[in-house]
């Protein structure tokens, strides 16, 4: 069988698919060892299929598994609990509460307060003027001598401004107003001492 | 890999245990209440269904949000998979069919014309006769080459460019591909010959011969 230039070409594909009749396929072959113009057509259509063929081609965009992977866990069912997992909930609470029970029961003394970081400092006289530093977030009466990031400017302000704007006072030089906070709170609570 | 056994009646009659695939032990265990196997189920083919939605959109974000879309949608129609074509088949019709949605919702002034959906008669006759005998396997490390391979894609008419795209790209066979796309095989030979005929022409004046050559040097990339 002669095939002619034009049959090639259409048959280019099947040829590579490998979907062609012996007796064409042989035809095909021997076309290919006469023919550069059919062969350069033929290697380069191969090419085509091999190089688009690569997983490394598509890449996906950056983070683009981990976005696809929020959207399933948001679509994914909310688990109903089982009756199991409703029995140990159940005991969880129950031991909970027993301990806070047998906590109330027993004798304690006040404890003294380990730490005075960060409190709220709602008892400081509200009109009193404070200062605060740069980026801290600590406000301080005038002449502490614990005022950091001066250089980044000082500004002043009464103290219940300072508490508003959520600075909290200087265990240093307010350490006085924080003791009495603290332990008004657990006069007022009696729980609380069990907790603390 | 795991292989569990299921007992089905095959078509001739008989009963014969028949090894279940991992993937579908996956599906069956998502069907039978454990939602969370459907990470496990889609990681190997989430690469491939953003390229699928790649090529028919040609644009980064539109393809994202569609390959997820389309997860979703798997995610929540499996119970239909009868498994009457593989998974991956089943999720790159969906993708196709959501990323075809989307172009005709976003690019109505897209839509091809009547006459572009009809396959085209009688013979496509190669232009380019320059010499491409060889693809180093490293070609496609460089963004050069996966932009010129990318745009070359993204010239081809939507009808060839999906066609191509499912079967050299996405590995589906001829019939798969036609179930995909909604067409006969005989349309899918025919588009795929043309696509890959064109595509030849456009890339063989870039990347014949001396073409690795001419590229610009890159760091880290010394021959010697």
């Amino acid at each position: 069988m002669v095939v002619a230039c034009e049959q090639v070409w259409q048959e280019i594909s099947n040829y590579l698919e490998n979907d062609v009749d012996p007796g064409l396929r042989a035809a095909l072959d021997e076309h290919f060892g006469q023919c550069n113009k059919c062969t350069s057509v033929l290697e380069g259509t191969r090419n085509v299929v091999q190089l688009y063929g690569d997983e490394r081609l598509f890449r996906a965009p950056f983070g683009y598994s981990w976005r696809l992977h929020g959207k399933l866990a948001d679509s994914m069912p909310r688990r109903r609990g089982t009756a199991y997992g409703w029995l140990v909930a159940a005991v969880a609470i129950g031991l909970v509460a027993g301990s806070l029970a047998v906590a109330r029961s027993t004798t304690r003394t006040q404890p003294k307060l380990l730490s005075e970081h960060a409190q709220p400092g709602e008892s400081i006289p509200a009109g009193l003027i404070v200062l605060v530093a740069g980026h801290s977030k600590v406000f301080h009466v005038a002449g502490c001598t614990f005022i950091h990031d001066k250089e980044a400017g000082i500004r002043s302000m009464e103290a219940s401004e300072a508490v508003r704007e959520g600075y909290v006072p200087c265990v240093r030089c307010l350490g006085k107003y924080l003791t009495n906070l603290a332990q008004e709170f657990i006069k007022k609570h009696a729980w609380a001492a069990a907790i603390l | 890999m795991a292989i569990a056994m299921v007992v089905e009646t095959n078509p001739e009659g008989s009963s014969a245990p028949r090894p279940e695939t991992h993937e579908q032990e996956l599906i069956r265990r998502i069907q039978s209440g454990e939602p969370e196997k459907f990470y496990e189920l889609i990681r190997p083919y989430e690469r491939r269904v953003y390229a699928a939605a790649f090529a028919i959109l040609r644009n980064e974000a539109d393809a994202e949000e569609v390959a997820q879309e389309a997860i979703l949608k798997a995610f929540a129609n499996l119970r239909q998979f009868r498994g009457e074509a593989r998974f991956s088949t089943w999720l790159i019709q969906i993708t196709v069919n959501e990323a075809r949605m989307r172009r005709r919702k976003d690019h109505p002034e897209m839509m091809e014309p009547i006459g572009e959906l009809e396959d085209d008669e009688g013979t496509y006759t190669p232009r380019e006769f320059a010499d491409w005998h060889e693809v180093p396997s490293e070609a496609l490390e460089r963004r050069e080459i996966r932009e010129l391979l990318l745009e070359a894609l993204a010239s081809l008419g939507s009808k060839y460019r999906e066609v191509f795209v499912m079967r050299d790209v996405q590995h589906l066979s001829i019939e798969e591909a036609a179930k995909a796309l909604g067409i006969s095989t005989a349309s899918v030979k025919t588009r795929l010959l043309r696509a890959r005929l064109m595509l030849r022409d456009l890339l063989a004046p870039k990347l014949a011969v001396g073409w690795f050559s001419r590229l610009p040097f890159q760091k880290g990339n010394k021959p010697w």
